[in-house]
C-alpha cells in the first residue's frame, strides 16, 4: 500500500490441470474413500461390525430369520432417525420423539381398540397427531426463537403426560389383525415358490434394476455436462456389488417369511428423504442453516419457515414410528417409546452428523442406526446381558463422535 | 513535565503474511493525556495489545520500559500488576452482575476464610464510584446503566486496580455528546490526580481539546508525535498525518461511463435493534449503472448498518425512508425480496456472515439463488457444478475442485467465492462491504479488476471501505458518513483524503 508497486499475481491455476485432478480424484477408489472418510468410515465400520458378529454368532446373525428380525426390531428407530438427522443438520435436536411415539400409538389404540374404528383410521389419526405435535414444537423453536433442546425437553414431559391421560394409565391391547399387519405383516405367497417367496425376489430384482437405471442415467447426465465420471469398469463393479448385496438380502428374506411391509415403508422413506435432503432447494437450505445461520439468512433463506417444517416433518415421522411400534407391540402402553429419542440421536451421530450442525446424511443415519441394531441383536444372540450391551453402545457412540471431531480438526475446519 | 513514564522502542509485530507494526516507538510522559490517532487498521489497537500484554513478550520485537525499567508481560495480569489498565472499545462488563461485583471481578475483596467480604466490597465500590462522579447503588446490576455510565464503571474498575497508566480505546465512540463531555472532564480530573492516560480516538475535536500530545500512526508505522500544549495544532494538521500517502498505480484503470440511475434511497432512517438510538439518520444516496459509489466513514458511523438495512431490512428496526430501483419505489422487506429485486450485499465479515465454511465451493456459490437451478424444488446438480465451475474460472478461484470445502481456502479466494455467489443472483446493484479486508495485496488487485469488469457490464456497485485510498482509487463518487448522517458527497476528481477525513469526522452541530 506504500509507493512500491505490488506484484500482480501472474500464476494461474490451469483449468485443465484442475479438471484432471478432479477426474483422478473421482475415478480412483482409494482417493474417493479418503476424501469422504467421514462418510466411508461409517460404511467400513458397519461391514466390520457385521462381519465380527456374524463370526461371533457362527453365522446366525446373517440367517434369514434373524435378518428379518433386525429389520422388524429396529424399523421405528430408523424412521425416527430420518427426521432426527434432518433436525441435527439444521442445528436442532428433538428429545421428545419417544413421547410422540407413545402418544400417537395411544391415540391410535383408543380409536381402533376402544372405539372399534377400522385400522386405517388409527393410522391417519396417529400421523395427524404426530404432525400437530411437530407443528407445536416448530412454532416455539422457529417463531418464538427458543432452543430446540428446551422446547422438546418440555415436549417430552408434556406428551408423555398426555399419553398417560389418553390411556387412563392402562395398557390397551390387542389390536385387530389387520392393524398388526402393518409391522408384522409380510408380502408373500403372491407368486408362490418352492420354499422361498418368488415375489420378494422379484421386488429385490426390481430394486436392483431401478438402482442400475438411475445411476446409469446420472452417469449419462454427468457426461453430458462434461463432468468427470468413474471409469466404466469401476462403475460396473459398483453396480454389481450393490446388486449382489441387495439380492443376497432379498434371497435371505425370501427364505424366511417374505418381504416385511415395514421394510417397504422404510425403503420408500429412505429413498424419498435421501433424495430430498440432497437434491432439493429445501434440503440445501437445511444444510445452509446448520452450516452458518447468519450466512443463510443473508442469502435469502427463510430460516423460520424451514425450521418450522423440519419439526412438522419430525412429528410426521414420529407418528409413522408410533403406528409401527404400536402395531409391532400389539398395543399401546403408557411407557412406550421410552428412550427412543436417544437411540435416534445416537444413530444420527454415529452416522456422521456433526454436533454443531451443517453435516450429516439420511443414509449415514440409517447406517448408524443399523450399526446399533446389529450390535444389539448380535449381543442378544450371544447372550450378553443388558448392562453390557448398554456399556458397549455407549462406548460406540462416544468413539463415533470422537472420530468426527478428530476428522474435523484434521480438515482444519474447527475454529 | 519531561519525566517519561512509558517508553516503547522499536516495536515490530508480525502476523502471518502481514506486518501490523513496524519499528514503532512511543514515549508517554508522566501525568499527560496522550492521544493516538490513525485510520482503521493503522495498528493502534495492535500497539495497545502489545503494551497491555495481550500479545506477550516474545511475540513481538522491541522493548518496553515502564517507569524507567524494562518490563516483560506474559499476559494482561502482568501489565495490570504494574498499573497499566486497558479499557476496550467493547465494554467488558458482565451485564447481570452488580456494579461492585464487576469492579472487583478477578480482584475480589477477600475476608475471613477466603470468602468475599461483601460489606467491604460494596463500601469500596461506593468510594470508587464517587471518585468517577457516578451516583449509583453498587449492588444494582450493570445492565440497568446506560453505556456512558458503564464506561465510568469501567474506569472505577481500573482505579480499583491502582492504575498508573490508563488506556482507553475509543472511549466516546458509543457515547452521546453529554456523556462524552462528562467523560473528558473526568479524564482531566484523573490527570490532575497524577494518572497518565493514553486515549485512542477518532474524534479529532476531542483530541485537540484534551490531549497534551498526539502520536499519529499510519500503516503500522509511527508518523509523528505532535506536542499539543502550544495549542496551534489543528484538526487539519492531524488529518494530514493520518492520510499522508500517495495513491499509485495500485488500482486498475477504468473508463467511467455511468448510465441511468439504478438505486436511490431517500431519507433512510434506521434505529438500533435494541438500544433507543438512531444508527442511520435521514440518509439519501443514489448509484447509477456502470458507476462505483463509495461510502466512507469511520468505525461506528453506520456504514454496514445502512447497507444491511437496505438489503431486505437485515439490520435494525423502525426503518423508514424510500427505496427506488430503476426509478420505481420498491419495498424489500426480506432478504429474499431484496435479492429478487436485484440487490446483492457482500458482507464485511465473510466468515461469520458470508459463507458456510464447512460446505463446498459449489454449495456456497449457489446458495443465494438455488431457485434458478431447480425445477419444482429439485436441483439440477450438474447445472449447479457447471455454474460453480464458471465462477471458479471467471474469478480465478484457486481451489482444486469446486467440491473443496470453503474453509480451507485463503481469504482472497473466499472473497471470490462470495462474489461468485452474488453474481449468480444476477444483481443490478452490488453492495460490497469492505471487499478487500484481510486479504493480501495481489488478491486485492484481482478483486478490483473483477469490480471493474462488473461495472463495465453495466452493474451499479457501492463500495464501503475503511481505506480511503481504495475508495479514491476505485470510485466515481464518494459519500461520507458520520454518526449515521451523510455529511458529504464528492466526485472522486475533487476529493482528497483530507477532505474526506474532515467530512467523516464532522460531528453534528451541538444543539445547545
Amino acid at each position: 500500500m506504500t509507493s512500491t508497486k505490488p506484484s500482480v499475481p501472474t500464476e494461474q491455476v490451469s483449468v485443465d490441470s484442475a479438471a484432471a485432478a478432479l477426474h483422478v480424484g473421482t475415478s480412483d477408489p482409494l482417493t474417493l474413500i479418503m476424501r469422504n472418510l467421514r462418510q466411508s468410515g461409517i460404511y467400513i465400520a458397519f461391514v466390520v461390525i457385521v462381519a465380527l458378529f456374524a463370526f461371533l454368532t457362527d453365522g446366525v446373525l446373517l440367517s434369514p430369520g434373524n435378518i428379518t428380525n433386525i429389520v422388524l426390531q429396529y424399523s421405528y428407530i430408523l424412521v425416527l432417525a430420518i427426521g432426527m438427522v434432518i433436525l441435527i443438520i439444521a442445528g436442532h435436536i428433538d428429545l421428545s420423539v419417544g413421547s410422540i411415539v407413545a402418544l400417537t400409538g395411544a391415540v391410535s389404540a383408543v380409536l381402533v381398540i376402544q372405539h372399534g374404528q377400522p385400522w386405517w383410521i388409527g393410522v391417519v389419526a396417529a400421523v395427524a397427531v404426530g404432525i400437530a405435535v411437530g407443528a407445536w414444537h416448530g412454532f416455539w423453536v422457529a417463531y418464538v426463537g427458543m432452543p430446540a433442546f428446551i422446547v422438546t425437553l418440555a415436549g417430552m414431559l408434556l406428551f408423555r403426560g398426555l399419553t398417560m391421560q389418553v390411556l387412563d394409565n392402562v395398557s390397551l391391547s390387542p389390536f385387530p389383525a389387520d392393524y398388526q399387519k402393518v409391522a408384522s405383516g409380510f408380502l408373500n405367497g403372491l407368486m408362490g415358490g418352492q420354499g422361498y417367496d418368488a415375489f420378494t425376489l422379484l421386488i429385490a430384482g426390481f430394486a436392483v434394476a431401478g438402482y442400475a437405471v438411475s445411476v446409469f442415467r446420472t452417469r449419462l447426465a454427468r457426461i453430458r455436462y462434461e463432468q468427470p465420471v468413474e471409469s466404466f469398469p469401476l462403475f460396473v463393479t459398483r453396480v454389481l456389488a450393490v446388486a449382489a448385496v441387495v439380492m443376497y438380502f432379498g434371497w435371505q428374506l425370501a427364505h424366511a417369511r417374505g418381504l416385511p411391509i415395514v421394510l417397504i415403508i422404510l425403503a420408500v422413506l429412505v429413498i424419498a428423504y435421501g433424495l430430498m435432503t440432497k437434491n432439493t432447494v429445501f434440503g440445501r437450505q437445511v444444510y445452509a442453516i446448520g452450516g452458518n445461520l447468519s450466512a443463510a439468512m443473508l442469502s435469502g433463506v427463510k430460516v423460520r419457515k424451514v425450521n418450522f417444517w423440519i419439526f412438522v416433518n419430525m412429528g410426521f415421522l414420529a407418528g409413522i414410528a408410533g403406528v409401527i411400534y404400536s402395531s409391532r407391540s400389539n398395543g399401546a402402553q403408557p411407557a412406550a417409546g421410552n428412550m427412543f429419542e436417544l437411540d435416534a440421536i445416537a444413530a444420527a451421530f454415529i452416522g456422521g452428523a456433526a454436533v454443531a450442525g451443517g453435516v450429516g446424511t439420511v443414509v449415514g443415519a440409517m447406517v448408524g442406526g443399523l450399526i446399533m441394531a446389529v450390535m444389539s441383536n448380535g449381543m442378544q444372540l450371544m447372550g450378553v446381558d443388558q448392562s453390557t450391551q448398554s456399556v458397549v453402545k455407549g462406548l460406540v457412540l462416544l468413539l463415533a463422535v470422537a472420530f468426527d471431531i478428530y476428522n474435523k480438526r484434521r480438515a482444519g475446519a474447527t475454529r | 513535565m519531561n519525566d517519561v513514564l512509558l517508553e516503547m522502542r522499536g516495536i515490530t509485530k508480525r502476523f502471518p503474511g502481514v506486518t501490523a507494526l513496524e519499528d514503532v516507538s512511543l514515549e508517554v510522559r508522566r501525568g499527560e493525556i496522550h492521544a493516538i490517532c490513525g485510520e482503521n487498521g493503522a495498528g493502534k489497537s495492535t500497539l495497545m495489545k502489545v503494551l497491555s500484554g495481550v500479545y506477550p513478550t516474545g511475540s513481538y520485537e522491541g522493548e518496553i520500559r515502564f517507569d524507567g525499567s524494562p518490563v516483560h508481560f506474559g499476559g494482561i495480569r502482568d501489565s495490570e500488576s504494574v498499573g497499566i489498565v486497558i479499557i476496550h472499545q467493547e465494554l467488558a462488563l458482565v451485564p447481570y452482575l452488580s456494579i461492585a461485583e464487576n469492579i472487583f471481578l478477578g480482584n475480589e475483596r477477600r475476608g475471613r476464610g477466603g470468602l468475599i467480604d461483601w460489606n467491604r466490597a460494596n463500601a469500596d465500590a461506593r468510594d470508587l464510584l464517587a471518585s468517577v462522579g457516578l451516583n449509583e447503588n453498587p449492588v444494582s446490576p450493570v445492565i440497568q446503566l446506560g453505556v456512558g455510565k458503564q464506561q465510568l464503571v469501567e474506569i472505577a474498575k481500573a482505579l480499583s486496580k491502582e492504575v498508573r497508566l490508563l488506556i482507553l480505546d475509543e472511549p466516546t465512540a458509543a457515547l452521546n455528546d453529554v456523556d462524552s463531555a462528562h467523560l473528558l472532564d473526568l479524564l482531566r480530573r484523573l490527570r490532575d490526580r497524577g494518572i497518565t492516560c493514553i486515549m485512542i480516538s477518532h474524534k479529532l475535536s476531542e483530541i485537540t481539546a484534551i490531549a497534551d500530545s498526539t502520536t499519529v500512526i499510519r500503516d503500522g508505522q509511527k508518523v509523528e508525535t505532535l506536542d499539543m500544549s502550544s495549542g496551534d495544532v489543528t484538526q487539519q494538521r492531524i488529518i494530514r498525518g493520518m492520510v499522508g500517502r500517495d495513491i499509485d498505480s495500485f488500482y486498475p484503470d477504468r473508463v467511467s461511463e455511468p448510465g441511468p440511475e439504478v438505486l436511490r434511497i431517500e431519507d433512510w432512517t434506521v434505529w438500533h435493534p435494541v438500544q433507543p438510538r438512531l444508527v442511520v439518520d435521514g440518509a439519501s444516496l443514489n448509484v447509477r449503472a456502470g458507476e462505483v459509489v463509495g461510502i466512507a466513514g469511520l468505525m461506528g458511523a453506520g456504514r454496514t448498518e445502512l447497507a444491511m438495512s437496505v438489503f431486505g431490512r437485515s439490520y435494525g428496526r423502525n426503518i423508514s425512508g424510500r427505496l427506488y430501483l430503476h426509478g420505481k419505489q420498491v419495498r424489500a422487506r426480506t432478504v429474499a425480496e431484496a435479492i429478487s429485486n436485484g440487490i446483492a450485499y457482500a458482507t464485511e465479515d465473510r466468515k461469520r456472515y458470508g459463507l458456510n465454511l464447512i460446505a463446498d465451493v459449489r454449495a456456497n456459490v449457489s446458495a443465494a439463488a438455488l431457485g434458478k437451478l431447480a425445477r419444482a424444488g429439485w436441483i439440477n446438480g450438474n447445472e449447479e457444478i457447471k455454474v460453480a465451475e464458471q465462477g471458479r474460472r471467471e474469478m480465478n478461484i484457486k481451489t482444486r475442485t469446486v467440491l473443496d470445502t470453503v474453509g480451507t481456502l485463503s481469504g482472497g479466494n473466499q472473497q471470490k467465492v462470495v462474489l461468485s455467489k452474488w453474481l449468480f443472483t444476477d444483481p443490478d446493484v452490488l453492495i460490497l462491504d469492505e471487499p478487500t479486508r484481510g486479504i493480501d495485496v495481489g488478491a486485492k488487485f484481482e478483486i478490483y479488476t473483477i469490480i471493474n469488469r462488473l461495472v463495465a457490464q453495466g452493474k451499479a456497485v457501492i463500495v464501503i471501505s475503511s481505506e480511503l485510498p481504495e475508495l479514491l482509487g476505485m470510485c466515481d463518487r464518494i459519500y461520507t458518513l458520520s454518526a449515521g448522517r451523510i455529511t458529504g458527497e464528492l466526485p472522486v476528481g475533487e476529493a482528497t483524503q483530507e477532505d474526506l477525513m474532515a467530512l467523516m469526522t464532522k460531528e453534528k452541530e451541538l444543539a445547545g
